[in-house]
């Protein structure tokens, strides 16, 4: 039991923290553009693949340094060239550009990595077992994913709260018209921040990489997920992201160890008409446990558990 | 002649098909301070967010003879146009001094107005520095605001309704700061809807109606001139 409880917390924890490097760049480019990346998955997917190709041709560690940089470059071409650009038919011709980069995204990495998973390895420097309690292993790779995270978490914070940069940015959350009016160059900042977003999306992509599967419907299947964080947190609030991607990575991570059902905690004897419920058992039900908690703090507390704004 | 400090010269601006601007003209000189007046909805504020280029503008607007029309308002801002909207716009979660510096220009130093100015003028601010801006008095706010905006040293200062909703000492209070910023050489454009304090701080007046100005002069000729009081301003 203290194993399971130990290696569900550790991998809640790095599963959350992944979330976040990607929930954050959302929610960021989301309060500051009014804008709702539905590519934002796609960034992470990318970061996975070109950090693949980059692992194989010269190694993991120039890829884990060089394909978050370019999938920052992408991120923030696509916003100079693509959403300023659409920025001006209104928000539904955003959200349909933005649909659209995911599809061509997902087509891209198609035609060129080919349809099914590809073989993307962490280093060998790594392989190996960090610690052991009882009988069971947790490896290396994991702990360095999670100082990443971590790392990166750090990182962020002390750009946004102690630097020039990360002041303005803040204040363009709220008062981006005022921010321009005080001399400081908002589109440019737009830009940093989706490229930047790109980037963390990216670099969640070259870690996670390894440990997941990198294949090309891996934008897809975590997309949704994002977005329930970013809701649950309450869309536009950092902290309340950070709390969410924690919560969901716990919930999912902890559901999956809890290979039992209702009924082996419970007694056999369900209520009849709770009959089929009670021999699901709780691992069945993790993948829909971020969507029961989002029906769940909607219902509760709809502008989500920071959020302030109505819609 | 040296080109005046700011010529608008036949500005037009629209939201949307409504027609708010139609034909504004006027000028402010270097160091004045210029009222302009008239009812709600006149089109005051739209004049000074279409300068800003926030609302897009139609005709001419000249900063020391320079064509500035149409700029985004970043750029408008370092030329030298400085901006306190009416709702104010403090950063509510960034503390006094922070809201302060984010007032300073990128890549320029040694303005005209330093923090130490602005705690001189206002010992509150000082007091208050590390606190969030969004915990300050209304009163409070407005002095930040203003002071934000002097923080970027602008040649130039468009306030809109500074005295909306503060105490009588309040209102001495921004009326003394205004005069003193004028004395330092920066010209004010101020909107106000208390003509009592226009009156005694300005030292020309423009009054709006119809999205066009229908008057121009001094106060004392303002007060004088009852007809113009009774068809634009008084309601
Ligand atoms: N964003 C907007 N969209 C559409 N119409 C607007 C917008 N802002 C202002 N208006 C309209 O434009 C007209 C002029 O507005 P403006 O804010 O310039 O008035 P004002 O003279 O500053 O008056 P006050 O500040 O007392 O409201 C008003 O009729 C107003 O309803
Ligand atoms: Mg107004």
């Amino acid at each position: 039991m203290l194993q399971l409880i130990t290696f569900s917390a550790l991998n809640g924890v790095l599963y959350g923290m992944l979330l976040f490097m990607m929930a954050s760049g959302l929610t960021l480019i989301f309060s500051m553009m009014g804008v709702l990346n539905f590519a934002h998955a796609s960034f992470y997917m990318l970061g996975a693949y070109f950090g693949f190709e980059i692992s194989r041709r010269i190694g993991f560690w120039p890829g884990l340094v060089l394909a978050p940089l370019l999938v920052g470059a992408v991120g923030a071409l696509v916003e100079r060239y693509g959403l300023r650009r659409v920025h001006r038919l209104g928000h539904v011709s955003e959200l349909l550009f933005t649909f659209g980069l995911a599809f061509v995204i997902e087509e891209m990495v198609q035609m060129v990595w080919g349809k099914l998973p590809v073989d993307y390895r962490g280093p060998p420097s790594l392989d190996f077992v960090a610690f052991r309690l009882f009988d069971t292993t947790y490896p290396a790779y994991r702990m360095f994913m999670l100082s990443v995270a971590v790392a990166m978490f750090v990182v962020l914070l002390a750009l946004l709260t102690r630097t020039r940069v990360g002041l303005i940015i803040q204040a363009a959350l709220t008062h981006p018209d005022m921010v321009a009016m005080l001399g400081h160059n908002v589109p440019r900042i737009f830009m940093l921040v989706f490229g930047a977003g790109a980037a963390l999306a990216g670099l969640a992509g070259v870690i996670a990489g390894p440990a997941l599967v990198t294949q090309p419907a891996m934008a897809t299947l975590l997309g949704p997920i994002l977005f329930v964080v970013i809701v649950v947190g309450g869309l536009g609030s950092l902290t309340g992201a950070f709390v969410a991607s924690l919560l969901i990575g716990l919930l999912q991570t902890f559901a999956v160890a809890m290979n039992f059902s209702l009924a082996e905690v419970f007694g056999p004897t369900a209520p009849p008409f709770l009959d089929d419920l009670w021999r699901v058992t709780i691992a069945q039900l993790a993948p829909v446990m971020p969507y029961i908690l989002l029906v769940l703090v909607l219902i509760v507390r709809p502008t989500g558990l920071m959020g302030t704004r109505e819609s | 002649m040296p080109p005046r400090l700011l010529e608008v010269d036949n500005l037009n601006a629209y939201y949307g098909k409504s027609h708010i601007l139609r034909g504004v003209t006027f000028h402010v000189d270097e160091g004045e301070i210029v009222g302009l007046l008239g009812r709600n909805g006149v089109g005051r504020s739209t004049t000074i967010k279409a300068i800003m280029g926030n609302v897009p503008p139609r005709g001419s607007i000249r900063l020391r003879g320079e064509e500035i029309a149409g700029l985004p308002p970043y750029q408008t801002a370092r030329k030298g146009l400085g901006y306190v909207p009416e709702t104010r716009d403090i950063f509510p979660g960034l503390t006094v001094k922070q809201n302060l510096q984010l007032g300073e220009k990128p890549g320029e130093v040694g303005g005209r107005w330093t923090m130490e100015d602005m705690f001189g003028m206002f010992p509150q601010l000082k007091d208050r520095a590390d606190t969030r801006a969004g915990f300050l008095s209304g009163g409070e706010q407005q002095m930040l605001t203003i002071c934000r905006t002097l923080m970027g040293d602008p040649s130039l200062v468009m306030i809109d309704e500074p005295t909306e909703g503060l105490s009588p000492m309040m209102v001495e209070h921004v009326a003394r700061l205004l005069d003193e910023i004028a004395k330092r050489g920066v010209a004010i454009l101020l909107v106000e809807q208390k003509l009592t304090i226009a009156l005694k701080i300005s030292h020309r007046l423009y009054v709006m109606g119809h999205g066009k100005i229908v008057f121009e002069g001094t106060p004392a000729e303002l007060s004088s001139a009852d007809a113009i009081r009774k068809e634009w301003l008084e309601v």
